[in-house]
């Protein structure tokens, strides 16, 4: 019952934190200056009023909210204007498999990656293979995706000829793209993984553990790495969210029709319909990702079952 | 405390844990297992403290499998590599579907594209949509070029030079003011149906519709009351200037006279649209319905959309109904959005695209020095310029713009920042226009700018006070503006010029409110004829924004509309543009030109002004360096 009613409780928390986001995005894409029909040839001021009213665009502000919510709860996003002749729905449901797919490949090799790092790092604390592997990891911190993706597609696809180098059909430069991104967060996710393990090897536990004589692998593994592991699973929610709505980097890099590029490019067209959209999708992606993560904590952790 | 001590040196003593512990988070028994086996006498004295199977806490800490662990466990280094085998899997799962890629390289995307004549094309950025009357950008227009064909069309090689497009040919009347265009009887839609006149009345009706507010509208204003059916003054679309005479005889009636107007028709803003796919997706005058759309699209031209996938490609492929099919080279074109300069060369290195839209300008001087280099540079129809608030100080003072204007070594500027090509502008209007040359009235020359500034009311540079230069954020613009900042500080001693980049749509209204004092801009000519780019300057027009107003100018322009004998037009626009770089509302910086890269398969694809290229003309021939592979 009482996890019934905090998961309930949970989920009242995502949905109302996502109206704030919705109702926040209408207002602020409004007040940024200038608007969608403006561009470097003028468009005469009266055919502007009548693009602005072809969109409703007329009508006072709250109406318009008003009318936004009304269209969002029948699930409809509304038109694009940078892509004319397409909806927000449109764009979504095209670009988000393929940043899903990016993202995921990203992440697999993010976890794969940084938690054994981060472990082995822990494991041989302040010994020249933490630090050496720890410089490495800032590095992979500091260089930016736009320097280490152009280097991957570079070597890889150019040198060595195994990817394509751009371009999404039949085409394997989205590889490179996960690769980019997974090496981006694996750091991320080392750094995380090492510091909360030292935390837990030196609790008490872990000491009656070795007392007892456990084998050092065991306590690792065993005892130290489902608490370790922990901040690594509360930073999967707003990994996950970045590393599907973030990676315009590297789709611009690698030429892939993403989300990150349609929220960018939204933004920069005051596209006011698809910035909504991009950022709703996301923030619902965010939310949901929060919550699995609340619920997967619960579960690794102990103690957070029992403070409930 | 002795005891974490020794589980340290152990750990430090042992090599092989690196690789159990990547095994271990997998099988967490194992781990126990192997190190239990390798050092057996070392532990048998804590079996008992593990007995006890209770931490300090109270938690069970050390399940069934650890203890099945100290029971029997396998050899450790044999049992370590075949952890670490479960992770090699995917590197060769992976491995396994690189090794085919990496084998079938040796004919690249393009080598295939060029054996089966699909003509891959890098087009800048995703097309806004696909429908000749919603669109303005390059880029698009290059895809309706591909789709439709208008009443006139661009020759291969010489933008001067009207092929009959629909209209098998035309003529004026004797003052340029009414135009007779006959069209071909077996031009046909995609869907077999023949393309009449009355298809190209439908389509300007529509596009000066008010209700449908095509952005472009202004360019069918050469139309009698165009512009009044357009701001409502005129209700009636009988009284616009054009007229379907049968099916195959279209008559325009202009404004003013206009002995250029066949080049004005070639514009993709003249295109006709399919009346039944309109109406069968919404009202005429509805901007974006699905007719655009794969499937529903219906065009007139040497292609047909087959596949459009929002910024990954638009494909087009051979339109059977299209009148000249016969001589229609390419089998179709692949239209890529890459807005990325830097990702198109590296496509185009990789054998993925047959042409690239843009180049990275600092990469120019390495394809230049290559042997057969694939980079072209080529004139194009397009001013790179300042734009000059008139309005305020200190930039409202002629001389001050005047100082300004021959402060600017616009050689130094093209030469070592823009490094493309291109040429520096000693008017705004680009030479060889339609046979114009713009008037020599400025230029580079640091002793009169100084002369200019005194007569300005400033003794030296330091009087002047504080103005900055605008631009939209892009590292091109920021490097001729900082130069371009150095230039007046170094000739005119000007040091209180700021630069200031924002973001593109905000300094487009920044640049339309007048909110500035320099502005950058740019203006590609939409057709051939100087007309195209010194109308933006006359009194009031909407995209003069610098609030420069001079009558003399107008009455220039307005009579050269007059003239009919082409000489005398262009000298009487000579005359007006020489106003305008007396007076300097803007000042000019270089004139551009289109740099991109282009495969040595594609034939036929000639340097032209307006940068179109008919693309039924185009050929593909594998190069000799394609066949010796």
């Amino acid at each position: 019952m009482d996890t019934l009613r905090y998961l309930l409780s949970r989920l009242a928390q995502s949905l109302f934190a996502l109206f704030c986001i919705i109702t926040l995005t209408f207002f602020l894409a409004r007040l940024a200056p200038g608007g969608p029909f403006l561009d470097e040839k003028k468009i005469p001021e009266h055919l502007v009023e009548q693009m602005r009213r072809n969109y409703g665009f007329d009508q006072p502000l709250p109406v318009q909210y008003a009318m936004y919510l009304g269209r969002l709860a029948t699930g409809d996003l509304g038109p694009s204007f940078g892509n004319k002749g397409f909806s927000v729905n449109e764009i979504i449901a095209d670009s988000f498999p393929v940043s899903a797919a990016l993202g995921f490949c990203g992440l697999v090799l993010a976890l794969t990656l940084g938690i054994p790092v981060g472990v082995f790092a822990a494991a041989r604390r302040n010994t020249i293979v933490d630090y050496s592997l720890m410089s490495l990891v800032t590095l992979g911190i500091c260089v930016p995706s736009f320097v280490v993706a152009p280097l991957l597609g570079e070597f890889f696809a150019l040198k060595l000829g195994w990817f394509d180098v751009a371009l999404w059909e039949n085409s394997s430069a989205w590889i490179l793209g996960s690769v980019t991104l997974g090496l981006y967060y694996s750091t991320y996710i080392a750094r995380l993984t090492r510091g909360s393990m030292i935390e837990v090897l030196s609790q008490d536990f872990i000491r009656t553990a070795k007392a007892k004589g456990s084998p050092p692998l065991a306590i690792l593994f065993k005892h130290a790495f489902r608490g370790g592991i922990s901040p690594v699973v509360a930073f999967l929610g707003p990994a996950v969210a970045g590393l599907i709505g973030g990676s315009f980097v590297v789709e611009t890099v690698f030429g892939l029709p993403g989300l990150g590029q349609h929220l960018i490019k939204a933004a920069s067209n005051r596209d006011y319909w698809l910035i909504n959209g991009t950022v709703s999708v996301i923030a619902v992606l965010i939310l949901t990702m929060n919550f699995l993560v609340d619920v997967l904590q619960a579960w690794l952790d102990p103690r957070t079952r029992a403070n409930r | 405390m002795p005891l974490p001590v020794r589980t340290e040196t152990q750990q430090g003593q042992s090599p092989h844990q690196t690789h159990s512990g990547e095994g271990a988070p997998v099988h967490p028994g194992s781990g126990t297992r192997r190190a239990k086996k390798r050092r057996p006498t070392e532990y048998t004295e804590n079996t008992e403290l593990q007995e006890l199977e209770i931490d300090a806490k109270g938690i069970r800490i050390n399940g069934k499998s650890g203890k099945r662990g100290h029971q029997n466990s396998p050899h450790l280094s044999r049992k370590t590599f075949r952890v670490f085998r479960v992770f090699r899997r995917p590197i060769l799962f992976c491995l396994l579907l690189i090794l085919p890629l990496a084998s079938c390289r040796q004919e690249t995307r393009v080598d295939r594209a060029t054996r089966e004549k699909i003509l891959l094309l890098g087009n800048g950025a995703e097309p806004k949509a696909l429908d000749p009357h919603i669109v303005s950008s390059v880029g698009d227009s290059n895809i309706l070029r591909a789709l439709f064909e208008g009443l006139v069309v661009n020759h291969l090689s010489d933008d001067s030079i009207h092929e009959p497009g629909v209209a098998e040919r035309w003529e004026p009347n004797a003052d340029f003011s009414e135009w007779r265009f006959f069209l071909r009887k077996d031009a046909k839609w995609s869907n077999g149906d023949p393309v009449t006149a009355h298809d190209f009345v439908y389509s300007y009706h529509r596009a000066l519709h008010p209700l449908t507010a095509s952005p472009y509208a202004s360019m069918l204003f050469f139309l009698k009351n165009g512009e009044a059916f357009n701001t409502g003054k005129v209700q009636d679309f009988d009284s616009v200037g054009v007229k379907a005479k049968g099916d195959h005889e279209l008559v325009c009636r202009l404004e003013s006279p206009a002995p250029y107007f066949p080049d004005v028709v070639k514009h993709t803003t003249w295109l006709p649209v399919h009346r039944g796919t309109i109406e069968k997706f919404g009202k005429m005058t509805d901007s974006y319905t699905d007719w655009q759309k794969p499937g529903n699209h219906v065009s007139n031209g040497a292609f047909q959309l087959t596949e459009w996938r929002l910024n990954a490609h638009v494909k087009v492929r051979r339109n059977p109904h299209y009148w000249d099919a016969a001589n229609v080279k390419p089998n179709g074109i692949d239209f890529y959005p890459i807005e990325s300069p830097f990702t198109e060369e590296k496509a185009f290195r990789n054998g993925l695209i047959h042409y690239s839209y843009a180049f990275p300008e600092n990469l120019v001087a390495k394809y230049q020095a290559m042997p057969d280099s694939p980079l072209r540079s080529e004139t194009y129809n397009g001013s790179y310029f300042y734009r000059c608030n008139v309005t305020r100080a200190p930039t409202h003072h002629v001389d001050f713009r005047r100082a300004l204007a021959s402060a600017i070594d616009q050689e130094t500027i093209v030469k070592y920042v823009t490094r493309g090509g291109q040429v520096p502008a000693y008017g705004f209007t680009p030479p060889a226009e339609g046979g114009y040359h713009p008037p020599r009235v400025i230029g580079f020359d640091p002793e009169k700018a100084r002369e200019f500034l005194k007569r300005a009311g400033y003794a030296s540079g330091k009087d002047v006070p504080e103005f900055t230069i605008f631009f939209n954020t892009l590292e091109s613009h920021r490097n001729i503006a900082v130069a371009i900042q150095d230039m007046w500080k170094k000739h005119l001693g000007i040091d209180k010029v700021k630069i200031e980049n924002q973001e593109w749509k905000v300094f487009q209204q920044t640049t339309q409110d007048l909110r500035y004092d320099v502005s950058r801009a740019g203006w590609i000519g939409d057709y051939v004829d100087p007309y195209t780019f010194l109308s933006i300057w006359r009194t009031g027009d909407s995209n003069n924004y610098t609030g420069w107003s001079n009558p003399a100018y107008d009455r220039h322009l307005e009579e050269s509309a007059l003239l009919s004998d082409p000489a005398a037009r262009l000298a009487k626009l000579g005359e007006a543009e020489a106003i305008l770089l007396d007076e300097l509302p803007i000042l000019p910086i270089y004139w551009y030109t289109r740099v991109y890269l282009l495969h040595p398969d594609v034939k036929n694809w000639y340097p032209t002004l307006l940068d179109h290229h008919p693309y039924k003309h185009i050929d593909l021939v594998p190069s000799v360096k394609g066949a010796d592979r």
